[in-house]
């Protein structure tokens, strides 16, 4: 292998990524741009979800326990209605999320140390909210019955929950560090899955392969300039993310780098290997994109936890960088973990780097057919 | 143990034969250039060039056949070849985003042109190319001969000892082909061996030797002069008219063989006397008038076309 060769093809690759006013928007500007767009948009945190009221009752008693629900910062009681009919439109409409209803003998019942049936209707069109509101009404019902019957049972088990590592419980800060890998797998395989393919296209290639240029060193060549963008993304996200979304950063950031540098070459091998494959830079960019994008998103445990996914689905996931860097990043940021504890996933990051890095060496062949 | 001559051998091929699925570009060739001679490989796009020229530097797998280039065998040691030729593809294959500099010093780093060489010979590629003054400027925005020439000098910045070019005067207007055509020139006069392939039958003029390919197979070899004796054992008449068109109609419903030159008509005959009485006969009964008719050296494009007619 002769440096100097690496060195001209890499010059070459930069010169022609300067000259690309588009390829130089998907280096720079991407990535900033999904991050804020992601980064705002992705959110599963539910708080003051609107809610009416239709109080049949009226006494104090179901007063207090509306109030219950007010007071909570899950739910934002802003409108009484006085029948049925009149609730439709909240909840068509989706001015509310929830309703809750008071029977007329609401108060009677739990003045007779009976039982008390409260109504409360949750709009089920997203699921997830109605999930979790369901919770949280089951929650303040409960406290609000005890609190009622003026006895309290003492538990046997008095269970206090401490949350570790995300301790606000704020989603952004489990999905920013799963973002930045979506985001760095997605902008790396799209940037290079063009470079080999260009060629061919172009017909710069059938020039390049009559040299005695080496496959290893073209595709180190053509590697360097995009693992350093790749490496100046990463810097870029890694800082919006502490700075403009106040995601703690408690491990080592020396540690993130040097994981991150082992990410991103697998990546960029894997786009070329792509490249070489695709050939025309259509087939390639689109292989890219669905290869990258849809199993980093999906099967990484960024957004979908992979113990709750199906045994097939859970095995392909072992096959997805994505998912390693993933547990990386939110390790590092999160909890601080060390190289100690995150050794596994650097370990099959490095794996898959090298397998990929020699399936695209073979893969090429210096020859037109 | 090879012999004395084989030496001065930059390539040879034996049976050498490429398919496409059921089409056969090169069937069975056999060629042997010499060293330091400008080897002219002629005819017809889709007769087989291209494909044989890829096949000689290692780009295209033979389906059959062995030959060597530089002493390297083309079916194993291709990347050992790679070393030792400069290969200018048909398509221009140089980097439109780059500057002319810029595509020099790609090259001169691909071939790993020595660091104490690299200036003086990208100064000579410059000159050579004309673009000493235009250094700085995208090769997007070269003029077709200027790119050609370009090409040529990124081809050969590692100063190979075998050149091959395909077709590296398509496309280009007269005069930048014929100062390409010096420049191969003083190459050869270098002691290279190029390897050209070109449809221009005017061109073959300038090779020292000759191979004519249609449709997969080698027609005609030799040096210019050689084929021209051999083949051309007819006679060729210069014709002039006022219109060409119509009277090479005429003559070809007449059953004489004759095509357009310019502004006038080749016409090949057996014998000068009678074929000239043919000739008039024809066109003055169609109300015509034969303005002129000349006896000459037949050009290498008249013995292409009738070898082209006989096979």
């Amino acid at each position: 292998m002769k440096l100097l060769r690496i060195k001209a093809i890499a010059k070459k690759e930069l010169i022609q990524i300067r000259r690309d006013p588009l390829s130089l928007a998907m280096a720079f500007l991407m990535p900033v741009l999904l991050l804020f767009i992601y980064g705002y948009a992705i959110t599963f945190d539910i708080d003051k979800i609107s809610t009416v009221v239709f109080d049949r009752d009226n006494s104090s008693l179901s007063r207090e326990f509306v109030s219950q629900f007010h007071e909570s910062r899950y739910f934002r009681v802003h409108s009484y209605v006085d029948s049925y009919r009149e609730l439709d439109p909240y909840l068509d409409g989706g001015k509310a999320k929830v309703a809750i209803v008071i029977p007329e003998d609401f108060s009677k019942n739990i003045l007779r140390g009976l039982n008390a049936q409260v109504e409360v209707l949750i709009d089920g069109s997203d699921s997830n909210t109605a999930t979790i509101a369901q919770g949280y009404a089951l929650v303040i019902a409960e406290n609000f019955s005890q609190r009622t019957k003026g006895v309290r049972i003492t538990p046997l088990i008095d269970s206090k929950n401490r949350v570790w590592y995300n301790n606000e419980l704020k989603s952004r800060n489990f999905i920013i560090p799963g973002l930045i890998s979506i985001i760095m797998a997605v902008i790396i395989a799209l940037l290079i899955s063009l470079t080999i393919a260009r060629e061919w296209d172009r017909g710069t290639m059938e020039q390049l392969i009559s040299t005695p240029v080496k496959t290893s060193e073209l595709i180190l060549g053509k590697l360097i300039p995009y693992f350093l963008i790749g490496f100046i993304d990463t810097i870029v996200t890694v800082l919006m993310s502490t700075v403009v979304f106040h995601v703690p950063l408690r491990g080592s950031v020396t540690l993130l780098l040097f994981l991150s540098s082992i990410f991103l070459f697998g990546g960029l091998c894997f786009g070329i290997l792509i490249s070489i494959a695709g050939r025309t830079q259509l087939v390639a960019s689109q292989a890219a994109l669905i290869t990258s994008f849809l199993p980093a998103f999906l099967l990484s445990g960024f957004i979908f936890s992979i113990s709750n996914m199906p045994k097939p689905l859970q095995i392909i996931t072992y096959f997805i960088p994505a998912r390693y860097f993933v547990t990386i990043l939110k390790g590092i940021f999160l909890k601080g973990s060390n190289l100690k504890i995150l050794f596994m996933e650097a370990s099959l990051l490095t794996l898959f780097a090298v397998l990929v890095f020699i399936a695209a060496n073979r893969k090429f062949k210096k020859r037109i057919d | 143990m090879k012999s004395e001559g084989e030496n001065d051998i930059a390539v040879r091929v034996t049976n050498l034969r490429r398919t496409f699925g059921d089409f056969v570009a090169v069937d069975d060739i056999d060629l042997a250039v010499q060293r330091g001679e400008i080897f002219g490989f002629l005819g017809p796009n889709g007769a087989g060039k291209s494909t044989t020229i890829r096949m000689l530097c290692g780009l295209l797998i033979p389906t059959g056949g062995a030959g060597t280039v530089g002493g390297f065998d083309i079916n194993k040691e291709s990347e050992s070849i790679k070393q030792i030729i400069g290969y200018m593809s048909q398509k221009f294959s140089l980097y439109d985003d780059l500057t002319v500099e810029e595509n020099i010093n790609f090259f001169g780093g691909i071939y790993n042109v020595p660091r104490e060489k690299k200036a003086t010979q990208k100064e000579w590629v410059l000159g050579m190319a004309g673009l000493t003054e235009e250094r700085k400027t995208l090769t997007r925005t070269l003029a077709k001969g200027f790119k050609q020439r370009l090409a040529l000098g990124c081809a050969i910045l590692h100063e190979p000892s075998i050149i091959f070019l395909d077709e590296p005067t398509s496309g280009v207007d007269p005069i930048s082909r014929r100062n390409f055509w010096n420049l191969i020139g003083e190459m050869s006069a270098a002691g290279k061996t190029i390897f050209v392939t070109t449809h221009y039958m005017d061109e073959a003029d300038y090779c020292d030797r000759l191979a004519l390919i249609y449709r997969g197979k080698i027609i005609a070899e030799g040096t210019p002069t050689e084929l021209r004796k051999k083949y051309m054992t007819r006679h060729v008449l210069e014709v002039a008219v006022d219109n060409v068109v119509e009277a090479l109609d005429v003559l070809s419903r007449n059953g004489i063989d004759s095509a357009i030159f310019g502004s006038t008509l080749h016409v090949t005959v057996d014998d000068i006397i009678t074929g000239k009485e043919h000739i008039e006969r024809a066109i003055e009964k169609s109300d015509m008038t034969v303005k002129n008719i000349e006896h000459i050296v037949p050009s290498l494009e008249d013995v292409f076309v009738t070898l082209i007619e006989v096979s």
